[in-house]
């Protein structure tokens, strides 16, 4: 992590084609969170969208290394999450539209989805909440024995709730296959860390439980993958959690589309730097470097994502809202009588 | 005859023995010190991976449960008191309960969380409480009070069968209780309801776990002053299902609801509400009546706990009162 993190990220020996479907999965998720914004904006979408644009890189990193069979939980800002999975696109516009076609069934709305086909098994926006719940999961990829993990993504906000601390322990104390992937992007919702805890990394918390870690550039995917992979096979061969510091920065505010940028807290040279340090162009310049990719590779894989977004979009507004009898019919697994 | 405390590990050497998919987790489970005669040995015979004594994080420890569940597990998370298992509300009432709808029936969640009522013995405010009404508002949600030792083994095995959400309430006060325990039947615990455990013409008792079992000891009180009542013990109070009480009070014209937690937005006042929406004022020899904690914490001084809890004596005193047609409760 040393230097200003501007230039092009490094790219592992060898063939490096398969970096164009992590390029292009990262797009994707640019181009679908602009999109959301935009329509945030026009007052399209009511419900809460917390964007990821900016921090890509953990969520396909992580999603590299995923088998049918493991089980990951996000929290409110997981867009990213879901379709780093390879989620569909028109499922989450339909989501955050309430449309009966959303990956929620139009239940869940930005902060709650759910994509288990994909191992996505929930996301939502109590702060921490997902934490013991992926432990949970885990404890059961334990006992199942077929070598199945457990990812549990959060902020750098959720480690200053108890409950983060309480599964930490319980996770090293019964070796449970579960990557704690922290995205420190330096904000909880409107406060810095640095006006939050005493000190910047939160590496220091897994150092204390015991459990395994390692701070990584979170704006390069190729380190990011690197990290998820170790710790991934590790815990698959019964060697315990994993703890991963992923360092990056959200763009917008957090919640909404807007930069927020007047708030009060120092944020407008940072953005201005991180943003030097975009994931995207990041990998984008190393690939033409590589020769990988064209120098207007990169615009014409944006192009296309952008038409499939909008495409993805049309159809969601198409789509129809849930049935008014939804409301009560999946409040119980066998309908209680009013 | 068996204990309502034996009929719990009854419950739960079925539920082991027959489902590989069922574990249990909580504080105390190695201890007879926590979970009194319930859970003894349970361990040994099934191996501490199935029965784990967990950290002291009651919050991780539900939510780890919550997880396990979403992955084709029945856990039943155990809580020795319901005081300390308030820290882990949010996996309950936030999560758990909300997970099937918010994520379009996609999931359900087939976790029970056990909690234990342990209060008297001048242990205070923060070893007493029973909070079952807050619970039992939460849709999504199944809140179940045994209050015999059949209904402590045969619930027990509906909640961890059921793929709702389950809060099943035990308290230590009814463990020596005894009661027949015929061969167990799995029931479905959505066709479970009040059950109208005593018949008579007079007052219609009302109550839930220990309260129903005041209503039952006051009833058979009752009989030899001539006084005969109907007993509904509530057994789920949520969802409730007030047919039978309304059809009660219908035929006794009187209500007297007994609940072992405080008044306000309480479980009484919900059996009080349910009658005045369901049973026509015509109907009524009396104004509806109940009996609840005073509005104050647990106290420790042994004078004032014996005037905090609701006793026998108080029901069969409320309910002559209720029935004597000249006294101030009468329409």
């Amino acid at each position: 992590m040393a230097g200003s993190c501007h230039e092009p990220i490094a790219l592992p020996d060898g063939d490096t084609a398969w970096l164009l479907d992590v390029l292009r999965r990262m797009v994707t998720i640019r181009a679908a969170e602009e999109k959301i914004g935009d329509m945030v904006a026009a007052g399209r979408i009511r419900c809460p969208c917390h964007l990821a644009i900016g921090q890509e890189a953990p969520a396909v990193g992580v999603a590299l290394h995923i088998r049918p069979g493991d089980r990951l939980f996000g929290a409110h800002r997981s867009h990213a999450h879901f379709l780093a999975l390879g989620g569909s696109v028109h499922g989450l516009m339909a989501e955050v539209l309430g449309k009966d076609t959303g990956v929620s069934r139009g239940m869940g709305g930005s902060m709650h989805l759910i994509d288990r086909a994909r191992g996505l098994y929930g996301t939502v926006p109590i702060v921490g909440a997902t934490i013991p719940i992926a432990a949970g999961a885990a404890l059961a990829a334990k006992m199942d024995g077929k070598g199945a993990v457990a990812v549990s993504y959060f902020g750098d906000g959720a480690t200053e709730e108890g409950v983060f601390h309480e599964t930490m322990n319980l996770a090293a104390t019964h070796k449970l296959p579960i990557l704690f992937c922290c995205e420190h992007n330096f904000f909880a919702s409107h406060l810095h860390v640095s006006l939050r805890q005493p000190a910047m990394s939160v590496a220091r918390f897994a150092e204390a439980h015991q459990v395994p870690w390692v701070r990584v550039d979170g704006n390069d995917v190729v380190a990011m993958a690197n990290a998820a992979g170790e710790a991934i096979a590790t815990m698959r061969a019964g060697g315990g959690p994993r703890f991963i510091e992923a360092v990056t920065y959200r763009w917008r505010g957090h919640v909404g589309p807007r930069e927020d940028d007047d708030v009060g807290v120092r944020r407008k040279d940072d953005l201005h730097l991180w943003k030097l340090r975009d994931p995207v162009r990041r990998l984008g310049d190393a690939l033409v470097a590589a020769g990988t990719l064209s120098p207007d590779g990169l615009p014409a894989m944006v192009a296309q994502a952008t038409e499939e977004v909008e495409a993805a979009w049309q159809q969601a507004d198409r789509d129809p809202f849930p049935a008014a009898g939804e409301l009560l019919a999946r409040v119980y697994t066998e309908e209680v009588p009013q | 005859m068996t204990g309502y405390g034996q009929a719990i590990r009854d419950g739960f050497e079925h539920l082991l023995q027959t489902n590989p998919e069922v574990f249990v987790i909580g504080q105390g489970l190695w201890s007879p010190w926590y979970v009194g005669n319930t859970m003894t040995n349970l361990d040994v015979q099934f191996g501490r991976e199935r029965v784990i004594d967990s950290p002291v994080s009651e919050m991780a420890t539900t939510g780890v449960g919550l997880g396990a569940a979403l992955c084709g597990y029945r856990p039943v998370v155990i809580h020795p008191r319901v005081d300390f298992f308030l820290l882990a509300v949010d996996q309950l009432v936030t999560q758990a309960a909300k997970w099937r709808h918010m994520f379009g029936g996609q999931v359900s969640v087939p976790l029970t969380v056990r909690a234990i009522i342990n209060r008297g013995g001048e242990q205070g405010a923060q070893h007493s409480q029973s909070l079952h009404s807050w619970f039992a508002h939460i849709p999504g949600l199944r809140v179940v009070m045994p209050a015999t030792a059949a209904d402590a083994r045969d619930l027990l095995v509906s909640s961890v069968l059921s793929d709702d959400p389950v809060l099943y309430v035990d308290d230590r006060w009814l463990y020596e209780v005894e009661g027949e325990l015929p061969s167990i039947v799995e029931r479905p615990l959505a066709k479970e309801g009040p059950r109208l455990v005593r018949r008579g013409d007079d007052v219609t008792l009302v109550g839930a776990g220990y309260s129903a079992h005041l209503c039952r000891e006051a009833a058979e009180r009752l009989v030899s002053a001539g006084i005969n009542c109907d007993v509904v013990d509530l057994r789920i109070v949520n969802p409730l299902d007030a047919t039978i009480i309304a059809a009660s009070v219908s035929r006794t014209g009187r209500l007297l609801a007994v609940d072992g937690d405080w008044s306000t937005c309480g479980l009484a006042g919900e059996v009080l509400a349910c009658v005045a929406e369901r049973v026509d004022g015509s109907a009524m020899r009396a104004k509806p009546v109940r009996i609840t904690l005073p509005a104050a914490p647990a106290p420790t001084s042994g004078p004032l706990e014996r005037a905090y809890y609701t006793t026998v004596d108080d029901v069969v005193a409320q309910v002559r009162r209720l029935v004597d047609r000249g006294g101030a409760d009468t329409l």
